[in-house]
């Protein structure tokens, strides 16, 4: 008997996402190269590496940044295996079905011709592989910064960098009740799944979710509210202070030189 | 709808960063204008709200899954201020500890779903739901057709993003350096599924939360429902809503600088004249900008400019000689009949709700 298959892939979706904020925890607490460096840094010079990859021009630059990105990876102990399963091979399928017709539609010069008049041009071919390398290098950068660099870092890097308070306030209350309101949509689907016997009609797979997402809705508001009245019995006025005991050691100037240098000549040699 | 890093050119980045900046800048503004401890909380479980509605996954005609954004029961709820926030917080943590969107990709994504996400989806459901009571069924009618737009002008902007793509960035061979799909594919290739399948979920999501809100807590639609409120009511509206002294100064404004159209250089892309065509140099820059046949303009153009005469041609009326005060002429005008247009709009409504109210 078939069971409801969305409500298995959505409780598939929150676990996902409850692994992923254990794994990132886990990594962030070892002792790699990007973990040794401030936060600040990190995001700063990964945030570089970023924008080096999106001006680059050249094919060879960008591979040659995924070459570094693959290699800061595991310096600080993030797996390449990790990688290829999470990253590379998720954008692999999802870029490259976008890439893959750019070869036979974008106007060149034909490299080769298929039957019913089909070819590959050699801009095609250099747009998609660009486009491959280009989210394939990014996505790496930044799904490393995220596993070596524990939330509340991010932050305080925020917070240093002038973003306004509230904002600031607002990303760490939102990444709090993300997991705790992930939780409970995960156990009130959980339990529908495991009351349901045989397949939902679609119209009432239909209602379930809508009255699922009211009654989370419900208890966001209810959590928003308890929140602002502890708030205020602590005293809270909208006034935010964030602790912020950052401080710049030698080898964190040096790794932010190293950052800046690479993402210049990068987009120097890519230009 | 996330745009990952690489598909937009850096410049492209950093204008839509630079609007969403605005559009962050001016709904913290109003935000700020009321209980900071209150407002704070509540844009924050929403912003979680949104972030997990968008890891349902909702079953849709047709045998497919889609899933909703959550903007517009959070402009609804909070108002487009709040909305911007949340959301634009839900898709910041997506992208910066998930790693679910780009990062020099974010300002595009907030503009895209955040912003315009949100004003679409306010302006739809005020316009629709003017009027009604809390409980009405036009308040769910309301709700999904504006979950439906809103999940459709995001996409729609998106696509106009990844449309200029090739159009503007490219090498010297013409290898299009970012998204390489021109407009007649990029658009049609991100309408079909939002105007299908996306928009539909957002649409579905919208209507059961309204419904379901009527039924469980009908004081959160009270805030944007455009009606009258108690002061305990009013007090509880935590997103004041902007003052018209200010709206009215920045269409002044805006009016003001309408003179700047007539710096900017060359004519704007497919906005050409028959008589642009038959002009050397116009011929030039629609060549440069098309991949068409430009000796002739095209007879259906020649056809169709018969059909209407604007009154004012070229922004400026024909009497007058300066194109600087004829462009201040025209916006004068068209924000003017805008404004009486709204304005009868608006009378008519007022009177027929208050007829409603009491016959």
């Amino acid at each position: 008997m078939k069971r409801s298959g969305f409500i298995a892939s959505t409780t598939v979706g929150f676990t996902r996402a409850l692994s992923h904020a254990l794994m990132s925890e886990e990594i962030a607490r070892q002792r790699g190269l990007l973990q040794a460096l401030d936060a600040r840094v990190r995001v700063i010079g990964l945030f570089a590496l970023v924008v080096a990859v999106t001006l680059s021009r050249r094919l060879a630059v960008v591979l040659a940044l995924f070459v570094g990105a693959a290699i800061l990876a595991v310096l600080s102990k993030v797996s390449l295996g990790t990688l290829a399963k999470r990253v590379w091979l998720v954008v692999l399928a999802f870029t490259g079905v976008i890439a893959l017709p750019a070869m036979f539609v974008t106007p060149g010069d034909p490299i080769a011709t298929f039957a019913g008049g089909l070819h590959i041009t050699t801009q095609g071919l250099m747009t998609a592989a660009l486009l491959i390398a280009r989210v394939e290098t990014a996505v790496t950068f930044t799904t490393v910064l995220i596993l070596c660099t524990p939330w509340a870092h991010v932050l305080k890097a925020l917070h240093s960098f002038r973003l306004p308070r509230e904002v600031t306030t607002m990303l760490a209350m939102t990444h709090r009740y993300v997991f705790l309101l992930v939780e409970t949509a995960s156990q009130m689907f959980e339990s529908r799944h495991s009351r349901t016997v045989g397949r939902l009609p679609r119209a009432e797979q239909r209602r379930m979710v809508a009255r699922s997402a009211g009654v989370l809705l419900s208890k966001s508001i209810d959590l928003g509210n308890d929140v602002y009245l502890a708030m205020q019995a602590r005293g809270f006025r909208g006034e935010v202070r964030i602790l912020s005991d950052f401080s710049m050691k030698p080898r964190d100037y040096a790794g932010l030189l190293a950052f800046l240098c690479a993402g210049t000549l990068a987009i120097w040699m890519g230009r | 709808m996330h745009i990952p890093d690489g598909y937009l050119s850096p410049s492209t980045c950093a204008t839509l960063y630079a609007g969403a900046i605005a559009g962050w800048y001016a709904a913290l503004k109003q935000v700020r204008q009321v209980l900071l401890s209150r407002v704070v909380p509540m844009i924050s479980v929403f912003a979680a709200f949104a972030f997990v509605v968008m890891m349902f996954n909702l079953p849709l005609p047709g045998g497919t899954t889609g899933h909703a954004i959550g903007v517009t029961i959070s402009a609804i709820v909070l108002g487009p201020s709040g909305a911007i926030l949340a959301i634009s917080i839900a898709l910041a943590i997506q992208a910066l500890f998930f790693g679910d969107g780009g990062i020099t990709t974010l300002g595009a994504n907030c503009f895209n779903m955040a912003i315009v996400g949100s004003l679409v989806a306010y302006g739809s459901y005020r316009l629709i739901s003017a009027g009604a009571g809390i409980s009405s069924k036009r308040r769910i009618v309301a709700a999904a057709i504006a979950g439906y737009l809103a999940a459709n002008a995001s996409a729609f902007v998106a696509a106009i993003e990844f449309g200029v793509q090739p159009l503007w960035f490219h090498d010297a061979a013409g290898t299009p350096l970012y998204a390489p799909y021109p407009f007649h594919v990029a658009l049609p290739a991100m309408m079909i599924g939002h105007l299908t399948f996306a928009g539909l979920a957002e649409a579905l999501i919208s209507a059961g939360l309204v419904a379901y809100l009527q039924v469980a807590d009908p004081r959160l639609l009270q805030s944007t429902s455009g009606m009258a409120m108690s002061t305990e009511e009013r007090a509880g509206a935590y997103l004041a809503a902007s003052s018209p002294r200010r709206l009215w100064l920045g269409v002044a404004l805006l009016m003001l600088l309408t003179p700047l159209g007539v710096l900017a250089i060359g004519k704007a892309w497919s906005e050409w004249s028959p008589a642009e065509f038959a002009a050397a140099g116009s011929r030039a820059q629609v060549a440069a900008a098309a991949t068409m046949p430009t000796a002739t303009s095209p007879a259906g153009m020649q056809r169709l400019t018969t059909l209407w005469t604007a009154p004012f041609p070229a922004y400026a009326p024909t009497f007058v000689r300066s194109a600087t005060f004829g462009y201040l002429l025209s916006a004068m005008f068209g924000v003017g009949f805008l404004l009486a247009l709204s304005l009868l709009a608006q009378r008519y409504l007022e009177r027929r709700r208050t007829t409603r109210y009491f016959p």
